[in-house]
């Protein structure tokens, strides 16, 4: 019998769960949940004085009330099993709040349930497997267009792009931030999803693993999924200063959220 | 009217506005708090900062507070209600269109109140669009296919109740269908605003116009190309048409895209009032360009000041069958007033 013992902790631990949460992405925006400022608060709780393993509780909220149980399910998911990778953590408890479904939610992702069993009277056809495949071939999309818009800045012609070696890509230097970031991402999804192993691979094949074969309709398809995922994006970002008092009223400075919760050792970002 | 810097005269026809009640005391339960709360954070989210509005005003506004908003501080000529129910969230609706048609019939010819329905109330829906019809003569409805209702999370346009809501529309000339593919606001069914069933009810119910609101967005691709094959289906620029201040060059690409795929006689404004004032958006779509890079990509396509005529419109003034020529020379000669009240 021990009940939890709060502890006070040195930055280590909190940092490495911070750094697990950003390899969690919003998977309709492909943005990590750390930068859209979803993750409200985390903290570590010692689950016994005379074990090395810890609680990590995490919370975490969306722009509305009504965004996709789906979605919040993937992130809900991904955290705890970003967090659970720590060979310090005993269990990771995610907590989502001020959500229309977020009692059947917490039960069901802490209990290690699926989602089709909890939500299969609202969503009897969903598949969240399919879900995460559509989710994940936007992901890369989206971020190849930025890397070949990127390259074409740099001088190089469609018909070069689309027979350029990885290797090329690997070595390019963008100063452009955002190019640099997405040059990154693009090739950890490229290793993911084990398209382009070798330096001399294509770096820019399709999802299935093909040559462009028509590329101005290719960069058209491309275009369309940004498009969708920027408004998104954007809508997101906006809905979710605005409902968390973030939004600027009076012309001062904006108002943060305090996000202190009792008892608990917590931090946040 | 709105008067260009050049002095101009454009017709503006509002084709999205509400005139809601979503203040506390009408709430029914947490769902009606958070609905309203999610528009005001559409309002605080999207809009220029000298646009903001306090949350009461928001939550409920008056009926001169409206009037002034659209028609004497804004450019509106005539604004298009949309009636959205929500009953199961308050008490006596969010968006009603009792509410709506009082304060329609003090100005004539302003306003355009459309009704709505739920097809999967079976035969009292049929009911319900011959009342609509008898009573406030509606030339339009607006469809919510994420609305709850009872143990159902959605519906389609091509179910088999809605095919007999939609006969009946066509045959009364209620030929108007607006219908809400946007962004969720209710969306426990994700594919409640999947907007492939547009297709199937274009197809099937060619004398009735298809607007759906807020293009569609984020499935602005799946949209385009549905509006492309079907000629009776039109994009609402409701929400999309914020951008033009927050992200202009994102707002750029989405006007590339319509113009590219569906051309200028296909467009509609909307204000979408009162998550936003007609003001600020017309005069920020009046003093648009499309980028030129994004233009190239796009066929060269421009909102040349034409083009932004029928947006701002021409086109709903053809759909609601709006004889401009008349109702301008109509409303030169009575200048609306505050005082009306």
């Amino acid at each position: 019998m021990t009940a939890p013992i709060s502890f006070a902790l040195d930055d280590a631990p909190l940092e490495q769960v911070w750094a697990r949460l950003d390899l969690v992405m919003d998977p309709e925006l492909d943005e990590p949940v750390t930068d859209m400022g979803f993750i409200e608060a985390v903290s570590v709780i010692r689950t016994a004085p005379d074990q090395n393993t810890s609680t990590v509780h995490v919370s975490f909220r969306l722009p509305t009330y009504w965004c996709s149980p789906n979605f919040a399910f993937l992130m809900a998911e991904g955290i705890k099993r970003q967090i659970e990778v720590l060979p310090w953590v005993g269990q990771a408890v995610v907590t989502l709040q001020d959500h229309m479904a977020a009692d059947e939610m917490n039960a069901a992702i802490n209990a290690g349930a699926s989602f089709g069993t909890v939500f299969a009277e609202l969503q009897p056809d969903e598949d969240l497997a399919a879900l995460r495949e559509k989710f994940d071939i936007k992901a890369f999309q989206r971020r190849q267009e930025v890397v070949i818009k990127a390259m074409l800045a740099m001088g190089f012609l469609p018909a070069e792009i689309v027979k350029m070696p990885r290797a090329l890509v690997e070595t390019a230097a963008f100063t452009d931030p955002e190019a640099a970031r997405q040059k990154i991402r693009y090739l950890a999804i490229l290793d993911e999803k084990h398209l382009a192993p070798s330096p001399r691979d294509l770096a820019f094949p399709t999802y299935q693993g093909a040559r462009i074969d028509d590329y101005a309709q290719y960069m058209d398809l491309l275009r369309s999924v940004r498009i969708n995922m920027e408004f998104s994006g954007s809508l997101c970002r906006g809905l979710k200063r605005s409902r968390y008092q973030e939004a600027d009223l009076s012309g001062d400075v904006p108002i943060l959220v305090d996000f202190t919760a009792p008892n608990l050792t917590h931090a946040c970002r | 009217m709105y008067v260009t810097p050049e002095g101009k005269e454009i017709f503006v026809v509002d084709g999205h506005a509400h005139f809601w009640d979503g203040s506390p005391e009408n709430q029914k339960n947490v769902h009606g708090k958070q609905f309203i709360d999610c528009f005001y954070a559409y309002h605080t989210g999207l809009s220029p900062k000298e646009q903001l509005w306090e949350k009461s005003k928001f939550e409920k506004y008056s009926p001169n507070e409206l009037y002034n908003d659209l028609f004497i501080d804004g450019p509106d000529d005539i604004a298009i209600f949309q009636t959205t129910s929500l009953s199961d969230f308050y008490k006596t609706g969010f968006g009603c269109i009792k509410r709506t048609s009082e304060i329609a019939k003090k100005y004539p010819n302003r306003f355009i109140v459309n009704g709505a329905f739920d097809p999967r109330d079976g035969e009292k829906a049929l009911e319900y669009i011959h009342f609509m019809k008898e009573t406030y003569d509606i030339k339009g409805v607006k469809m919510y296919t994420a609305e709850w209702n009872g143990a159902s999370k959605g519906w389609r346009l091509n179910d088999p109740d809605a095919y007999k809501c939609f006969e009946l529309c066509d045959k009364l000339g209620i030929k108007n269908i607006h219908v809400h593919k946007g962004p969720t606001i209710i969306p426990l069914n994700k594919d409640a605003f999947d907007v492939h069933d547009v297709d199937y009810a274009a197809t099937d119910f060619q004398n009735l116009n298809w607007i759906v609101e807020h293009c569609g967005l984020p499935r602005l691709d799946d949209f385009c190309w549905i509006a492309t094959q079907e000629t009776n289906v039109y994009a609402g620029l409701a929400v999309a048409l914020p951008f033009i201040h927050s992200r202009p060059r994102y707002f750029g690409e989405i006007m590339a895209e319509l113009l590219f795929w569906l051309g200028p006689e296909k467009i509609l404004f909307g204000s979408d009032y009162a998550i936003w004032t007609p003001k600020w958006l017309v005069e920020k779509l009046w003093a648009f360009q499309i980028p030129e890079d994004i233009s190239a990509e796009r066929g060269g396509v421009q909102l040349t000041d034409e083009i932004k005529e029928k947006i701002l419109g021409l086109n709903a003034a053809r759909l609601y069958d709006i004889d401009v020529a008349a109702r301008k020379a109509e409303f030169a000669a009575h200048p609306m007033s505050i005082a009306a009240e």
